[in-house]
């Protein structure tokens, strides 16, 4: 049977089909439809983590009972799970695991660059690349048959153009994975002390690996013309297909432990061969490591950003793109956008009035990172999950003496329970005089609305214990803790003003449900209303940046009704009462 | 249009962009495009972004199909076919399609939100003259009008598809394969009439200029 399915459906069926017991993970672009799709298949047991960490601990953890697991995140996820990650080749694993780890060249929706493949290297566990959907299903059951004969964690590589990309798919039908089962091994699983004695085995295990990868069905020589040699992995060898149709290709669909025979050998068939790799010269190195010199790599084909046929035609046959049309009609540009209705855009319009008052919000990851840029910008730095806190308590440490700038953290609900408590704890430990707003709009927004331990629902969407995020605060000692709707503009920014003027640690939660939540979208009330007569043309209302507003100079506001979702953040700001919730309409 | 020719003996694949504003639609008439392709026995490739990428409003996807695809990214120069539900961002992504080629496009305008502060930029006039001068051939319908006239304005994107069909080396049996197993059995109906309405679009106006 085949089925047109992106990458991400495919890694999901390809763990549907590998048996796989148990699938977790944390949701980042481009990796979040994996546990997505598994949990609608509702043949896989699947678990939204708190954070990659844990969600690392977990899959070990169905590892040592045995069975397989599957962990699913994006490349800097990978960041947060490394702690675990780095010492599991110590152990090895019982039971398969699969960490799929989704690349984000070009930065779609991410703060960074980052090419995973080097945590292979760096912690000596085989690494799989696929090039399409059908190698993505594929290989996840190869990478557990891996990951049992070597008993070592397997990183499964994906990117955005393999993750978010359909294609044709055979499909295949399930097939038990070899359970086992755990017998006591101190000496094996209880690292620390044994860690020494542990140390050959991954050295040994790589030796094995390099002669396996040396004969994996999927580094493999296609044949073409005789005087053009290419190698190229991931979603580059497509495009390289695209732009070198006839070379002759060392396809690497397992680029470590590096297949070093097979690519001196093929190397030595050509003048010169053209390395193709989006993101890092990974393979490049290898090969120079080698002492093979008669290549082509990131000296032609760029090291930033995505890859795509266009970019790789120009590196390599000097072949101009088209140029846009821009220089001869006006092309104006749709900049990212809060929706309608968002609970985040009050926050940072009155953050915004509060820059006046030396007030900096140092922010976090999330949808409302858009809270730094125009008609905001309001929120001054965005690192990456969970700094918010932390941020902002070490810059209140280094204001605080000379009375100079207020630090306020901003972070949302899923990051705040991902990465943002022990910041908090160190918060209340250090007494820090700093405030943090937990934007809760009780999802996990920006990646599609996932579930989240304070949602108080599981993947699936099926009832699950909430986490109290109040309560959970005010457990780590902060006494001044605020629960309030964004909604509401003004007791919002109340609120705000009086935390912020507390010399001790206080918390702001912000909460109103995102609209984009199943079921919220019905919620949404009848369009507000203008009165022109009374508007002093203050122009307020606009700087909200409400797509649903536009203003006319001289008029006011024009409320686009299609759109209005009558949320009310516009009546709120609007002094001399001239919008108004439709159903007080004059 | 020379894509007419059966994609099964055509030696590359046909290669069509689909553009448009976040909710009309673009992602999901990919997916049907696809689907048909995959109907009618041939390899298909459709790709897109997600994430904050989906944020700008801006949307567009690729779509491949033909006897053999690698790419899922079609190379700029080389879309055949530009399927675009608003005007501004079929000019975006026009210099993608190659010489020669067509835009089909709803003839509708999502202006941009102005962002308290900045200078506004103009919104461009006539797209579709601008395109034909260009030498592309265009037809701009009315898809969104046309969509609410059946009741329904959700279904502007299937009405293009219709239009887009008679464009497409792809039996009109693909497309209805396609749509049925896309959507639910509730839907079936009313994207047929969608369809159609689009294919006679298609036949009866006069597009711009000639081909």
């Amino acid at each position: 049977m085949r089925a047109l399915l992106s990458g991400n459906e495919a890694f999901a069926r390809g763990a549907y089909e590998a048996s796989v017991r148990f699938a977790t993970g944390y949701p980042g672009t481009p990796s979040t439809e994996i546990l997505e799709t598994l949990a609608a298949g509702g043949d896989v047991e699947t678990h939204w983590a708190v954070n990659e960490k844990t969600a690392l601990d977990i899959g070990m953890g169905v590892s040592l009972s045995g069975k397989r697991a599957l962990v699913t995140m994006k490349h800097v996820g990978l960041n947060v799970a490394s702690d675990t990650f780095m010492v599991l080749p110590y152990a090895g694993c019982l039971g398969g695991l699969v960490i799929l780890s989704a690349d984000d060249p070009g930065m779609h929706s991410s703060q960074n660059e980052q090419d995973n493949r080097y945590y292979a290297r760096f912690a000596k566990v085989p690494l799989l690349e696929p090039v399409d959907p059908q190698e993505a299903k594929d290989f996840v059951r190869t990478a557990f048959e891996i990951s049992e004969r070597f008993e070592t964690p397997v990183l499964l590589r994906s990117t955005t153009r393999i993750s978010h990309a359909k294609g044709v798919v055979k499909l295949g039908e399930p097939v038990p994975g070899p359970d086992r089962t755990y017998t006591t091994d101190i000496p094996r699983f209880l690292v620390p002390p044994f860690a020494r004695r542990r140390r050959p085995t991954v050295e040994e295990r790589l030796a094995r690996l390099r002669g396996y990868s040396e004969t994996f069905p999927m580094n493999r020589v296609e044949e073409g013309d005789p005087s053009v040699g290419v190698i190229a992995s991931g979603v580059a060898y497509q495009y390289a297909r695209e732009i070198l149709p006839e070379a002759t290709f060392l396809r690497l669909g397992m680029s470590f432990p590096f297949p070093a025979e097979l690519a001196r050998s093929f190397c030595r068939r050509f003048e010169t061969v053209t390395v193709i790799e989006e993101g890092e010269p990974f393979v490049e190195e290898q090969l120079r490591i080698l002492g093979i010199t008669n290549i082509r790599g990131k000296d032609t084909v760029p090291l930033m950003g995505e890859l795509n046929p266009e970019i790789l035609a120009e590196a390599i046959l000097g072949e101009a793109p088209p140029a846009g049309f821009e220089t001869e009609i006006p092309i104006p540009p749709r900049p990212p956008l809060f929706c309608l209705g968002c609970p985040h855009r009050a926050v940072f319009y009155v953050l915004k009035t509060l820059m006046k008052q030396d007030v900096v919000a140092l922010g976090d990851i999330g949808c409302y990172t858009l809270g730094g840029l125009p008609p905001y910008s309001s929120m001054q730095t965005s690192f990456c999950m969970g700094a918010s806190v932390g941020n902002a308590v070490g810059f209140w440490e280094g204001n605080r003496e000379d009375g100079g700038k207020k630090a306020v953290g901003i972070i949302g609900d899923g990051t705040f329970l991902h990465g943002g408590i022990p910041g908090l704890i160190d918060m209340v430990y250090r007494g820090s005089g700093t405030t943090l707003v937990i934007c809760d709009n009780s999802t996990t927004g920006m990646t599609g609305q996932q579930e989240n331990a304070a949602s108080g629902r599981a993947i699936g969407g099926e009832a699950a214990p909430r986490i109290d995020l109040a309560r959970l605060v005010e457990a780590i000692g902060v006494t001044d803790v605020r629960t309030v709707d964004p909604y509401d503009v003004k007791r919002l920014r109340r609120t705000l003003v009086s935390a912020i003027r507390n010399p001790g640690p206080s918390v702001v939660i912000a909460r109103h449900p995102c609209l984009r939540i199943p079921g919220e979208r019905e919620k949404i009330r009848p369009p507000i209303a203008f009165e022109a007569e009374a508007c002093n043309l203050c122009k307020l209302c606009h700087e909200l940046g409400c797509p649903a507003i536009t203003w006319r100079d001289g008029e006011g506001p024009e409320i686009d009704a299609l759109q209005c979702v009558g949320c009310e953040m516009c009546t709120a700001v609007c002094h001399p009462d001239a919008l108004h919730p439709a159903e007080v309409a004059p | 249009m020379s894509a007419t020719a059966s994609a099964g003996t055509r030696a590359t694949a046909v290669n069509v962009l689909m553009a448009g504003v976040g909710g009309q639609g673009v992602l999901l008439a990919s997916e049907v495009l696809a689907l048909a392709a995959l109907e009618a026995g041939l390899e298909a490739k459709q790709s897109e972004v997600h994430g904050v990428a989906q944020r700008g409003g801006s949307v567009v996807s690729h779509v491949r199909f033909g006897p053999r695809v690698h790419s899922p990214l079609i190379r700029a120069g080389g879309v055949d076919v530009l399927y675009a539900m608003e005007r501004l961002e079929a000019l975006r992504y026009a210099h993608t399609v190659r010489p020669g080629g067509a835009v089909v496009m709803n003839d509708h305008a999502i202006h941009p939100v102005a962002m308290p502060g900045a200078a506004a930029t103009a919104y461009p006039e006539d797209v579709p003259g601008f395109l034909s001068g260009r030498g592309y051939r265009v037809s701009a319908v009315p898809a969104l009008a046309t969509a609410v006239e059946l009741g329904d304005k959700r279904v502007a994107n299937v009405i293009l598809l219709g239009v887009l069909s008679t464009l497409l080396p792809l039996e009109e049996g693909a497309w209805t394969a396609a749509l049925a197993g896309r959507f639910p059995e509730r839907f079936r109906d009313l994207n047929a009439r969608a369809f159609a309405a689009g294919r006679r679009l298609a036949e009866s106006p006069p597009p711009p200029t000639p081909l």
